[in-house]
């Protein structure tokens, strides 16, 4: 069964026919082609697919194209504005939070997520939001790093 | 008029060049690249972990609406591995499967469900036979062997003997011998495998993106396996989520896919499941070890033996090479002579091992670290001063011909020893705290290629043309590790130009000169200084240029980046207008740099297979690890790691740091809490909550010494940055946790559940019950 969804997408207003047991993640890559949000295990395992729901960190993989009805979804391509980089993302690119670049996009949405929540976070706040993210490159230690440089970006103004 | 001067590209904190597209989503990996008409591909497993075949029935499957191709073992009889001497492995099995998870048959349909569902209806029928999970029970009596050619399932063993042990363990003040076990460890980069194949069938031509390290290789095998020539098949390399050396070899799912391909006459997707991900394997093999090392009062080491077998799982894959690795790479990083190794590879009914980072190297590193620690302790050492002790000097050729040339192991100690307080805090740490040292290193590329050609090691193309932009064309495969910001860096430093000037092309058969790939560590050295190579020659062409526009003589010619002058009075000309000069002549300039190893470093002939480990220069590390043992848990937390890397010099600080982490903290996963184990040949790990990677809450901080012994052979000096500090944290980690709580752990991953029934161990042991 399909059934009509309407929400918000990286700011403008959709609507879709979409499967009843479709996944967010499935819709946003294969029905919409983009492709920027990952799937990088076999459910919710990972992070690689996290995108916002009412600016929320949420697992597309674990996610039902239908219950976004209503809702605000924002996946990695609504960042930046005016051709520039977002806060997250600079920090990400500057300070290598990325090196493969596959979890990339998964990371920059939570840490999207944890800053416009609350704009100085701590170590341990950073910690805590980025836990079921899985990097293989970093080590981590240059992601904590992008994400305290973001912070300090958005409190000059820069949008996260 | 401000002076012109020259850009300075290297050695400074550089971000990748390919940044912003991974940051934004743009970065399009292999199962991003989505076509109108594309076909679902699945591949069928087998459920036997040994079995000859006697039916896989399609019948039904190819009956279900949608389904466009189905392959099984009858449509390709060409074998494929990495070494020529060991092309065992079909892309779909024949006439046996050999592990749980082997690739029987794979569907090209309209779409993934139907694909699926095609998956249900094919029957598999075989005569099962005994299987081997484990090294020992794969070579004991009677055991039922895997390959005909494989006697005793031994895919290699290895002896060599170089000095005298005996004479060796004679002239020591103390003899200790350890067992050591490493379990299986698999790579589980973040992106699953995928391929997309296309077949013009018009021009009976394959086009076949990969998530590769090896698109040569991948051309290769296709080659190969379709029975196509090479001419009509062009492999692109997308950007690629991460290897650590699974994708060194070509994987059964780029060959399947192209097979769907051809017979469906279209194009088809493969993207594997994170399970399949980890079936595929290639990962670092279970490795059980026996050390026995003979030191003398002050430290010296007198002698070496060492006996490895390595359960490599039920196809060759790199085995051969791995098995030697483990052997030649006790040399190179300390001043060993009468070392004595015996090496067996395995074959096991289990997924087959591969090209771990650091590999080989490793599990062997982690024993021998292990044992010297123990000895230095019990003989009231410093563990700093019995390594000091044992130094090489540089530069010299090991007992097993291997060459080092540049050997910043020294200041690598010096710099763990002082940034970790060591000497003020060693012995003195609080109850449940430890601190632990180690070292480790790694080669800077074969010098010996796997396919020898005769070519060089490595080329690079760069182009320019009228609009003054330098293109620079290489097949190296960046996978995230920054190769294509390495090589934009070189280019640049060369021409005295800002890098914005420069652009990289990679990743297309089609388009940029051949490369062997991401492996060994081998691209900043050997693509680099073709790069370098590159450069200097448009260099040349560019000042003759300039000279005729200038009326001045070439040597007169001084290079200034974006301007070009005869002498400081001279308002010289641009780089245009040099360039606009250059054209008149050739119209668009391609230039050829090329490398190529010096036979000095191939390695000797004193064993079968002393090329291994053979390098232009191996990069040096040293860790100090600090840990907190709960008693009451079994937990163990990683509170700091000091780690001093020799990468001859850094290009890139920032990339050099990363890397040096990411190799750190991978060993972390290693020695802490990955393990790939099996229960009747099934994985029971295969996905990434049972595959426990340390999450960044487990993740400790990681200070970042580099050191810089400036090689003489690498490209501005450079040697390898991303892999040879994995090992160092393994036994740095248990030797810390000895200093602990006074208990040694020779068993990785070193878990909790370990570590507690040690600890519970030890108290009954002290209560006499």
């Amino acid at each position: 069964m399909a059934r009509l969804l309407e929400f918000t997408l990286n700011g403008r207003d959709r609507a879709d026919a979409v499967a009843d047991n479709m996944l967010l993640l499935d819709y946003l890559r294969e029905q919409l082609g983009l492709t920027g949000t990952k799937t990088g295990c076999d459910g919710g395992e990972c992070g690689a697919c996290t995108v916002l729901i009412d600016d929320q960190p949420t697992l597309s993989c674990l996610t039902l194209a239908a219950t976004v009805q209503g809702k605000r979804v924002d996946t990695i391509e609504s960042l930046g504005h005016d051709g520039q980089l977002s806060a997250v993302q600079r920090g990400f690119h500057e300070k290598l939070g990325s090196q493969c670049g596959y979890c990339t996009p998964g990371f920059i949405m939570a840490s999207a997520g944890l800053l416009r929540k609350n704009p100085n976070p701590s170590d341990e706040e950073i910690l805590e939001a980025l836990g079921s993210n899985i990097c293989r490159c970093t080590g981590y230690v240059k992601i904590i790093e992008a994400v305290k440089y973001a912070a300090a970006l958005n409190a000059q103004g820069v949008s996260p | 008029m401000n002076k012109p001067v020259p850009a300075h590209n290297i050695g400074g904190y550089v971000p990748m060049i390919d940044g912003p597209e991974k940051v934004s989503g743009r970065a399009k990996y292999t199962a991003d690249i989505l076509q109108s008409g594309q076909l679902a591909g699945r591949i069928y497993r087998s459920p036997y972990s040994h079995g000859e075949i006697v039916a896989v029935d399609v019948s039904e499957a190819l009956k279900l609406p949608g389904v466009k191709a189905i392959v099984t073992g009858a449509d390709c009889d060409k074998g494929f591995g990495v070494l020529p001497i060991a092309r065992t492995e079909y892309p779909l099995a024949r006439d046996k499967v050999r592990y749980r998870g082997e690739p029987v048959a794979a569907v090209a349909a309209v779409d993934d469900a139907t694909a699926r569902e095609a998956l249900r209806r094919i029957k598999f029928t075989v005569r099962e036979l005994p299987a081997h999970y484990t090294a020992k029970d794969a070579l004991a009596p009677g055991a039922v062997q895997l390959h005909e050619k494989k006697p005793g399932n031994i895919e290699r063993d290895v002896l060599f003997e170089l000095g005298s042990t005996e004479q060796g363990f004679a002239e020591a003040d103390l003899v200790r011998e350890g067992s050591y076990n490493c379990a299986e460890v698999c790579q589980n980069q973040m992106e699953m495998h995928a391929a997309v194949a296309d077949y013009d069938v018009v021009r009976e031509r394959m086009t076949v993106h990969a998530s590769t390290q090896v698109p040569y290789y991948v051309h290769l095998m296709l080659s190969q396996i379709l029975g196509m020539e090479m001419s009509r098949i062009r492999v692109i390399k997308p950007h690629v989520g991460g290897g650590f050396g699974c994708r060194t070899e070509t994987l059964n799912v780029e060959l399947i896919a192209a097979l769907l391909a051809r017979k469906a006459q279209g194009s088809v997707r493969i993207v594997t499941t994170r399970e399949e991900t980890f079936i595929t394997h290639r990962g670092r093999p279970e490795t059980d070890i026996k050390l026995k090392i003979g030191i003398r009062k002050d430290g010296r080491i007198t002698a070496v033996e060492c006996d490895c077998d390595q359960r490599g799982g039920a196809h060759s894959g790199y085995g051969v090479v791995t098995i030697l690795y483990a052997g030649s790479m006790l040399y190179a990083i300390y001043d060993l002579h009468n070392v004595k190794y015996v090496g067996r590879r395995v074959l096991t009914n289990t997924p087959p091992c591969g090209a771990f980072r650091g590999h080989g190297t490793v599990d062997i590193r982690f024993a021998f670290e292990s044992l010297v620690d123990q000895m230095a302790r019990e003989m009231g050492l410093d563990p700093f001063a019995v390594r000091r002790v044992n130094l090489l000097t540089a530069p010299t050729f090991t007992d097993n011909d291997l060459m080092v040339n540049s050997y910043g192991l020294p200041e690598c100690l010096d710099w763990v020893e002082k940034e970790s307080g060591w000497k003020q805090r060693k012995g003195k740490m609080p109850k449940g705290k430890g601190l632990g040292m180690a070292c480790s290193h790694y080669i800077s590329g074969a010098s010996k290629p796997v396919n020898w050609t005769g070519e060089p090691h490595a080329t690079v193309k760069i182009k320019v043309d009228f609009d003054g932009s330098v293109v620079v064309l290489s097949g190296a495969a960046d996978i995230g590790q920054g190769s294509s910001t390495i090589l934009v860096q070189s280019v640049a430093e060369v021409l005295g130009l800002d890098i914005a000037r420069v652009r990289i092309v990679t990743g297309d058969s089609e388009v940029v000169p051949k490369d062997n790939g991401s492996y060994s560590s081998r691209v900043t050295f050997m693509v680099g200084n073709a790069a370098i190579d590159a450069a200097q020659n448009l260099k040349s062409l560019l000042i003759a240029a300039a000279a005729r526009k200038l009326e001045a003589r070439p040597e007169d010619i001084e290079c200034l980046g974006e301007v070009y002058r005869a002498g400081a009075q001279d308002k010289g000309a641009t780089f245009d207008e040099v360039v606009a000069e250059a054209l008149k002549d050739s119209g668009t300039i391609t230039v050829t740099g090329n490398y190529s190893t010096i036979p000095e470093s191939h390695g000797g002939k004193k064993y079968r297979g002393a090329a291994i480990g053979g390098t232009m220069g191996y990069s040096y590390s040293a860790q100090v690890v600090e840990v907190s043992v709960d008693e009451d848990t079994g937990v163990v937390t990683v509170d700091k790691v000091w780690v001093a890397h020799d990468c001859g010099k850094a290009l890139n600080r920032l990339t050099v740091e990363g890397q040096v982490q990411g190799s750190v903290w991978m060993g972390m996963g290693q020695a802490m809490s990955e393990e790939a184990a099996y229960h009747d040949g099934l994985m029971l790990t295969a996905n990434m909550l049972d595959y426990r990677v340390p999450t960044i809450q487990d993740s400790p901080p990681i200070e970042v010494g580099i050191v810089e012994s400036m090689d003489p052979h690498g490209p501005f000096g450079a040697k390898e940055a991303g892999e040879g500090s994995l090992a160092a944290f393994l036994p740095a980690l248990t030797n810390a946790i000895a200093d602990a709580i006074g208990i040694r752990f020779n068993d990785l991953p070193v878990t909790p559940d370990r570590v507690f029934e040690a600890i519970e161990k030890r108290k009954r042991k002290s209560s006499g019950q």
